[in-house]
């Protein structure tokens, strides 16, 4: 019966809640004690929020009881550690913000409360949202729920392995080049990113801020989308945030893919290292779609190969940029001891900074610095530029864009570590997504030597109910739907 | 020169924390936006957009269509972000022009920008202080930067461009400029060259220049100095360099011969500025006079020395010709603005000076009654000839009675009389004066001619 509560959709719990068969504070109970017993292997978690459990479930009851019950009343959701949440620690997975409770809450977030979701804690993620595999962690490596030994994917490595664990209901991440629908993937989720704009930034802690959008994780895509469609909107603390129409929550008897034109980009198709069990599960769900009443049409993005040099000009550049804040002035870790402010800047932030972020402040600062800004920085926005073109191109001759979420499946712990490259590979067949603000979303798509696969699905621009009637048909029609992981 | 003026916004430029008043405790006027928490987002300050947009109209600038911020990347304990937000590449406004004196001066560019905090470093100077504290107070509140062409060619010319950039601000109602409370800061860029050539010399950068008279000593000193400085074969070096007005000398302050990489790049956070046309010929229409033209119209009637004072100050222009419009006479009313007002800033309605002056002009008031009752009608509200029947100081014109005054008098100042009588012309003073002091509502004309002929 507990573990039935946590592998509920939130259209299910919601009646459950309704009817009175279950209570939050019961369905809250349940997702702790998997998380008790789940969490010491899988490490989704940094840190948990009881006071705020205790409190937002015992709130919902009471609406519920009253009959005044919001659309998420009592459900359980996890936050990425990059979402101010007011006095909770939130620290980006960094170790110089080890301490650090914002005052405010993130609006995506406080929209969600409003709407009654219940948080369990704050999930673990490569530190800045820098990286495809958790492992860049300022604190430990989460661990992916269907095999011990390898990689939830990242940077929202924690949201994905906790909703696929049954440790969340719903949980929330961030995406710069990725960081959503590459660890959906991995872990066999639905994961969601939508055209930039669409969700307020306000209280997301910057990595890249023209591509960082949030988004969320659910086992289902109805449950993704009523998640989305709650957070999203204009507010007044985001001046890149709109109300755009294009969110339509689509209702249990519509979205088919009948008459719709998909687009498979050869570029994404053959991308280099693609492995052949990822290769044959896209061919099946292809085979799906096409059944199901879709035409598969061939597309090309042709400056693809470029994509990835330009998200990694871009990102940096805006990154060390965003990071600079990080001083030791005002929060967060301080080498107070330093001789002189100069000395005190450098110590802290080489002490509070990873690897990884510190390789690409350095990056970043480099491609803005005078002399390199026109070859670098300059070239990398023209490039992306193109990109969108490609994009645009590409949505005359059909209405969504399908592929591999990732060329891979879950790598093994440490693999990859070495070698930042092959890390930032990772991100190739959703980066153009980022660079060009478009909604992607992937889906559960099979398996490869029982290794989940993601089916990324791209729309236009402010077109997530086109993406979500694709995702959505391609789930019934699959009948392949989030499992579960049993982990241990 | 480079000027930095504080438009007049009720919020900071990317938050909505209220601009600190001077003084202000520090860090009362901060919130997580302009403390730079992680996670905040700016969102641009529209009033701060208007203000800087009617400067760059007043100034006779062109406003590109396209505008956007930029990060200027720099790390500074003062600058909470790591970066302040500024315009680089395409500022609000740019290419104006603005007339002193007799000389045009280019405007380069007007754009609109953040300030930093301040420290506060405990101990004498800054190497030696063991402590330094921060107020954001500052932070974030927005600064439009006035730009302008290497057209100035003197200490009395950069004097007079400042003042007139203030008149202006302050006529078009874009920002007090007040150099005391820091609304405006200066920095003029100084180079000297030969007699003979076209081309400028290196220059240098002045900073912490509090007010136009140590503007101007600035100036003189810097010119001073590098002429010494090439004319005892040296060469001048590029760099910024304070003014001390304790001292009265600049000293060098930051070498600029490597430039600092600001690493600026386009706001990710703010979309690009789309300044619709609309808005810029509204702003264009209800632009008021600006004071070039209205000083040019007070020439028409008053002397240079009253338009001067009046031209130089939107409210006092306007008291000026309200209360002329109203009936008061030209030329003693543009004297009162400048002896009794400008040097108070006591502004009465028009039409209660207008009323005043009229008062005064008929002999129905004495001058030093109509101060009193001036001050009076500001303090209170009421007018002037309410305020003069209610205390009686209505002149006494009447000659019967002005001469049982005179008689008196002459009778109580027997020695001044007799002084008078052989020749000591000055001895009518203290007869007046007696009489002043008995009569305060004497007309003094007729009381004068009535001594004069009962003394004859
Ligand atoms: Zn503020």
């Amino acid at each position: 019966m507990i573990d039935d509560l946590t592998e509920l959709t939130i259209k299910d719990a919601a009646r459950l809640l309704r009817l009175g068969s279950i209570s939050s504070a019961e369905l809250v109970t349940a997702h702790v004690e998997r998380i008790e017993r789940l969490d010491p292997h899988v490490k989704a978690y940094l840190r948990f929020t009881p006071e705020l459990w205790e409190s937002q479930a015992d709130e919902a009851d009471r609406k519920i009881g009253q009959g005044e019950a919001p659309p998420l009343a009592g459900i359980p959701m996890a936050v990425k550690d990059v979402l101010c949440v007011r006095g909770v620690e939130t620290t980006a997975g960094s170790q110089i913000l080890r301490g650090f409770k914002p005052p405010y809450t993130a609006t995506a977030v406080a929209r969600l409360f409003e709407a009654g979701a219940v948080m369990l804690g704050v999930t673990n993620c490569d530190e800045f949202a820098m990286g495809s595999s958790t492992e860049n962690s300022g604190y430990f490596p989460t661990r992916n729920p269907w095999d011990l030994d390898r990689v939830p994917g990242g940077s929202s490595g924690g949201s994905a392995a906790a909703v696929a664990a049954g440790e969340a209901m719903i949980a929330l991440g961030s995406d710069t080049g990725g960081s959503i629908r590459q660890p959906a993937a991995l872990c066999g989720v639905v994961g969601m990113k939508p055209t930039y704009g669409r969700v307020s930034r306000y209280g997301l802690i910057a990595f890249a801020s023209s591509l960082d959008q949030i988004g969320p994780f659910a086992r289902t895509v109805d449950d993704a989308a009523i998640t989305l469609s709650l957070m999203a909107g204009f507010d007044p603390l985001d001046a890149t945030s709109s109300d755009r129409p294009g969110l339509e929550v689509l209702n249990s008897s519509g979205g088919t893919v009948k008459g719709m034109r998909l687009g498979v980009p050869r570029e994404y198709y053959d991308v280099k290292g693609i492995e052949p069990g990822v290769k044959a599960a896209l061919d099946a769900a292809l085979f799906i779609l096409r059944n199901a009443g879709a035409e598969i049409v061939d597309v090309s993005l042709p400056h693809t190969d470029y994509g990835l040099a330009a998200y990694y000009i871009i990102a940096p550049a805006e990154c060390s940029s965003n990071l600079a804040r990080f001083d030791g002035v005002r929060y967060g870790l301080a080498e107070v001891d330093a001789p002189n402010i100069t000395d005190e800047y450098m110590q802290t932030r080489r002490k509070g900074f990873g690897t990884e972020v510190r390789r690409r402040v350095m990056l970043g600062t480099y491609a803005l610095s005078s002399g390199y800004y026109d070859a670098y920085y300059l070239k990398a926005q023209k490039v992306r530029t193109l990109i969108k073109r490609d994009f645009d191109e590409a949505f005359k001759k059909c209405d969504a864009i399908v592929s591999a979420t990732s060329p891979t499946v879950a790598f093994p712990i440490g693999s990859k570590t070495q070698d930042p490259l092959s890390m930032y590979l990772c991100d190739v067949l959703t980066l153009g997504g980022n660079l060009a603000g478009l909604p992607g979303i992937s889906v559960p798509c099979g398996t490869s030597d029982g290794l989940p696969v993601g089916l990324q699905v791209l729309g236009p621009q402010w077109g997530e109910s086109v993406v979500l009637r694709v995702a959505r048909s391609y789930e019934e029609a699959s009948e392949i739907r989030a499992e579960v992981a049993s982990v241990v | 020169m480079e000027v930095h003026v504080q438009p007049k916004t009720r919020t900071k430029m990317f938050c909505g924390c209220a601009v600190a008043p001077l003084n202000a405790p520090p860090n009362t006027y901060v919130c997580e936006i302009c403390l730079g928490l992680p996670g905040t987002l700016p969102v641009a300050n529209k009033a701060a957009v208007e203000a800087c947009l009617k400067t760059a109209l007043a100034l006779n600038c062109e406003i590109p269509r396209h505008t956007k911020f930029d990060r200027k990347n720099y790390m500074y304990p003062d600058l909470p972000k790591g970066y302040q937000i500024s315009q680089y590449d395409l500022p609000m406004s740019v290419s104006g022009h603005v007339e002193v004196a007799t000389r045009k001066v280019r405007i380069r560019r007007v754009h609109l920008e953040e300030d930093t905090g301040k420290l506060v470093h405990a101990g004498d100077k800054l190497h030696k202080a063991w402590e330094s504290y921060v107020d954001l107070n500052r932070a974030g509140v927005p600064l439009m930067e006035i730009v302008s062409e290497p057209d100035l060619r003197s200490a009395d010319e950069a004097r007079d461009y400042a003042t007139e950039l203030r008149t202006l601000l302050r006529a078009i109602g874009a920002s007090e400029a007040e150099m005391e409370k820091g609304q405006m800061r200066v920095e003029p860029n100084i180079s000297i060259r030969r007699a003979a050539s076209d081309e400028l010399g290196v220059k240098t950068e002045l900073k912490n220049i509090n007010s136009f008279r140590a503007l101007h000593r600035a100036i003189l000193f810097e010119v001073e100095r590098q002429t010494q400085v090439l004319e005892s074969g040296g060469r001048v070096v590029q760099e910024t360099r304070g003014w001390s007005e304790a001292e009265q000398r600049t000293f060098s302050q930051r070498s600029k011969e490597f430039a600092e990489d600001y690493r600026y790049f386009p706001e990710p956070d703010l979309p690009p500025l789309e300044v619709e046309r609309t808005w810029i010929d509204e702003l264009r229409r209800n632009l008021p006079e600006l004071p070039s033209v209205r000083r040019a119209r007070l020439l028409d009637h008053l002397p240079a020395a009253q338009v001067a004072v009046i031209g130089a100050d939107r409210e006092l222009a306007d008291l000026y010709e309200n209360a002329v419009a109203r009936g008061a006479p030209a030329l003693p009313t543009a004297n009162w603005i400048v002896n009794e007002v400008a040097p108070t800033g006591k502004l009465s309605p028009p039409e209660n000076l207008a009323e005043l002056m009229k008062l005064l002009h008929d002999g129905a008031i004495t001058r030093d009654s109509a101060r009193e009752v001036y001050v009076e009608s500001v303090e209170t509200g009421r007018t002037p000839a309410e305020i003069v029947a209610e205390h009686g100081y209505a002149q006494v014109s009447d000659e019967s009675e002005l001469r049982v005054l005179a008689e008196a008098v002459i009778d109580a100042n027997p020695k001044a009389a007799a002084d008078y009588r052989n020749g000591k012309k000055q001895a009518m003073q203290a007869l007046m004066a007696d009489l002043r002091k008995r009569a305060p509502h004497a007309n003094p004309k007729v009381a004068n001619e009535l001594l004069l002929k009962l003394l004859a």
